[in-house]
């Protein structure tokens, strides 16, 4: 059991390194580093489960902190890793990035996403309800990230950090939900990956490129 | 018992199709395993009729009067599309589109496809519920890019995307769900996620969390649904797939999608003692009618113009259900089933049609009428029923729906029949000169699959002029279910 002043340091704490991820991955040109941020945020989201897991002592927050660090840390930065190297794309990197637009849009952002969870954080009653918004922020974050990404992969990370961010919002307000759906979520995930990844190679084989401007052709003349 | 079948057997037969799609007799074992959901579903559906609604396996699965009528039509729909994707696919394998590996692909997934809609529509789970749903888009994000081309890789990229992030909204709605039951339900099992127990409590669930979750789930789910301005992956999706997948996406996917919308609608409205999620509803209804309405005017394929037109049609559904109460519930769901009938037959005679002029550019397809009168007067019945042409049953629920808009939202009412003039004038004015002009085209090697046509519009047709009483019952229970008008 750990004492609930020392849980409430080490969840807040860990809230801090992810968003800071988060607003890492914002700015981050290079597909490659994108993934080791992800996995970076992948560590941080199990060590803050698991820290809840030792405070609470409730059974399924143990196996939620390992199966996000199985997912998260484990299995999917493999899979992306490994995809990369074999569509040969290391050096791939984002050439039209306005990196201050985007922190700046990114910080107002976050100010909103706190006062959206303002209300709800007051009614929760978990030790980590005070890291509601910045779950919500992570949220919204990966989204415009994806927003600004022209990179298949880049966008696909943006995606699963989304979902990081929603995990830990699921884990701020009510410490996680059912197993059996954390489960179902998890498994849904890697199969979005096999999916993508299988979807990278057609997009390759027809393009060229991962590059995403040849996918716009589809419009409203 | 039956429960199980429904579910058993088309992952089953996802399992067997993996193992044996490519062989020729694949599209029929395709079909076979449709064939037994269907019956499966009609033995649940007698059941709930005779009995009333079903609480199965420690109350995971949940049957009433509302989701059975939609597991028979996915049913119903599921198997008329194997029959119809029999022919349709070997001519595409003929035609070189796809190869056996592929057609193996497309099997065992069009069976996964309907078993995550069945489990999505049959269980009690907000959270499972979301799960299915997920897994439908995955099922399917593979086969709208089956041929491989730059614009279905693009349709399919976009689609998964799209969805994707749509339903991680709906995620976020369904932890706020979680967050606020479990307050009053306790942590305990997966009680504050069975819609049953929710609904029990629904007055007691903290409205202001509900009604922020319900903003989460609207914008999710009806990326799905293709409300506008959350439609862009619909008409691309439906483009550039295989045609029976756009049958299922158009008949099926948007349906089950709405049904969970709705299914939240109904615990949201009980907290809130306000009408904003109606509100809500007829405004993202409304606004989808009208838009699609205009874009169905700039349309040159033929599969875009009818994705529209379900763009138009699930707002015209959405907007009936904004309204509430017993007759717009009635009308909504008497509209799900005769679009999901109609539109679905309508792709069943595009696809055919699309295969004898080899193109989807309108302009380029004319004359059907002279070089095959079936599907020539298949597309030309269905489109006339698509657009609320009396007798067919479109126009009995479209009737409905704008006289009750009269009654309880006047000023809706002008606006919709506006949209609905409009759509009507776009498509009628499309659709005339392919099937009456001078003709092009070729023959096809397999012989069409037309019987699926005519049986979905003569069932249209039917539920225009004569609604049977017990089926006037059932939509009754249904329409109950939903709620009433504030």
């Amino acid at each position: 059991m750990l004492s609930a002043t020392l849980t409430f340091q080490l969840v807040n704490l860990s809230a801090a390194v992810l968003l800071l991820l988060a607003f890492a991955m914002l700015a981050q040109r290079r597909t490659v580093a994108l993934v080791d941020l992800f996995t970076a945020q992948g560590v941080a989201l199990s060590i803050s489960t698991l820290v809840v897991a030792l405070n609470t002592g409730q059974d399924h927050m143990y196996y939620s902190a390992a199966l996000t660090f199985a997912l998260k840390v484990c299995a999917l930065p493999w899979i992306l890793r490994r995809l990369i190297r074999r569509l040969d794309v290391q050096w791939e990197a984002e050439s039209r990035l306005n990196t201050t637009a985007t922190m700046i849009i990114g910080l107002l952002v976050v100010i909103f996403a706190f006062g959206l969870a303002e209300p709800i954080s007051a009614l929760a009653t978990t030790i980590t309800r005070g890291t509601l918004g910045i779950a919500l922020a992570i949220v919204l974050l990966s989204f415009l990230m994806m927003i600004t990404r022209r990179k298949a992969i880049s966008q696909v990370i943006g995606f699963l950090a989304m979902e990081n961010g929603l995990f830990f919002a699921a884990s701020s307000a009510t410490y996680g939900m059912p197993m059996l759906i954390e489960f179902g979520i998890a498994l849904d995930v890697l199969v979005a990956v096999f999916v993508l990844g299988v979807f990278f190679f057609q997009i390759r084989e027809q393009f060229d490129s991962l590059d995403l401007q040849h996918l716009e052709s589809l419009r409203e003349k | 018992m039956e429960l199980a079948a429904i579910l058993l057997l088309p992952l089953t037969g996802t399992v067997v199709l993996a193992l044996w799609g490519a062989r020729p007799s694949a599209p029929d074992v395709n079909a076979a395993f449709s064939l037994g959901t269907l019956l499966a579903a009609a033995a649940l559906t007698v059941r709930v009729i005779a009995g009333g609604p079903v609480l199965a396996w420690g109350g995971q699965f949940f049957i009433d009067s509302f989701n059975v009528f939609l597991v028979a039509l996915t049913a119903l729909v599921g198997f008329t599309t194997a029959l119809f994707s029999r022919p349709y696919m070997r001519i595409e394998r003929d035609h070189g589109r796809v190869t056996a590996r592929r057609m193996r692909l497309y099997h065992s997934m069009y069976q996964m496809f309907m078993a995550t809609m069945l489990v999505a529509l049959l269980t009690n789970n907000m959270g499972i519920m979301w799960v299915a749903l997920e897994a439908a888009t995955l099922s399917t994000v593979l086969l709208v890019s089956l041929y491989r081309t730059a614009a279905s890789l693009e349709a399919a990229w976009k689609y998964f995307i799209l969805c994707g992030v749509g339903i991680a909204q709906a995620l976020f709605g369904t932890i706020l769900l979680y967050f606020a039951a479990e307050r009053i339900l306790g942590a305990e099992g997966m009680n504050a996620l069975l819609w049953t127990q929710l609904n029990g409590v629904k007055s007691e669930l903290e409205p202001q969390v509900l009604s922020l979750a319900f903003v989460f789930l609207l914008v999710g789910y009806g990326t799905k649904v293709g409300l506008v301005p959350l439609h862009n992956w619909l008409p691309d999706a439906h483009a550039e797939g295989p045609t029976p997948i756009s049958a299922v996406l158009s008949g099926l996917l948007l349906n089950v999608a709405l049904y969970i919308v709705i299914r939240c609608k109904v615990l949201v409205e009980g907290s809130l003692d306000s009408n904003l999620p109606g509100q809500m509803l007829m405004g993202f209804g409304l606004l989808s009618v009208v838009v699609a309405a205009f874009f169905l005017w700039r349309q040159r394929d033929i599969k875009r113009l009818f994705a529209y037109s379900s763009i138009e049609h699930m707002g015209i559904v959405t907007f009936a259900f904004g309204m509430g109460g017993p007759v717009a519930n009635f009308a909504a769901l008497l509209h799900m089933t005769v679009h999901s009938l109609t539109k679905s037959a309508i792709f069943f005679a595009v696809g055919h049609a699309v295969q004898k002029s080899g193109t989807q550019v309108m302009d380029e397809i004319r004359g059907l009428v002279v070089r095959n009168p079936t599907i020539g007067w298949g597309l030309m019945l269905g489109t006339i029923a698509i657009l609320g042409v009396p007798p067919f049953g479109v126009f009995a629920s479209e009737f409905l729906i704008l006289t009750t808009a009269m009654q309880q939202q006047p000023w809706a009412a002008p606006i919709l029949l506006g949209a609905l003039g409009v759509a009507f004038a776009a498509i009628i004015g499309r659709v005339q000169p392919m099937v009456f002009g001078e003709p092009s085209g070729k023959r096809l090697a397999h012989q069409p699959a037309l019987v699926p046509v005519f049986v979905h519009l003569a069932a249209v047709l039917v539920l225009g002029l004569y609604i049977p009483p017990y089926l006037a019952d059932w939509y009754r229970q249904a329409a109950q279910l939903i709620g009433a008008a504030p």
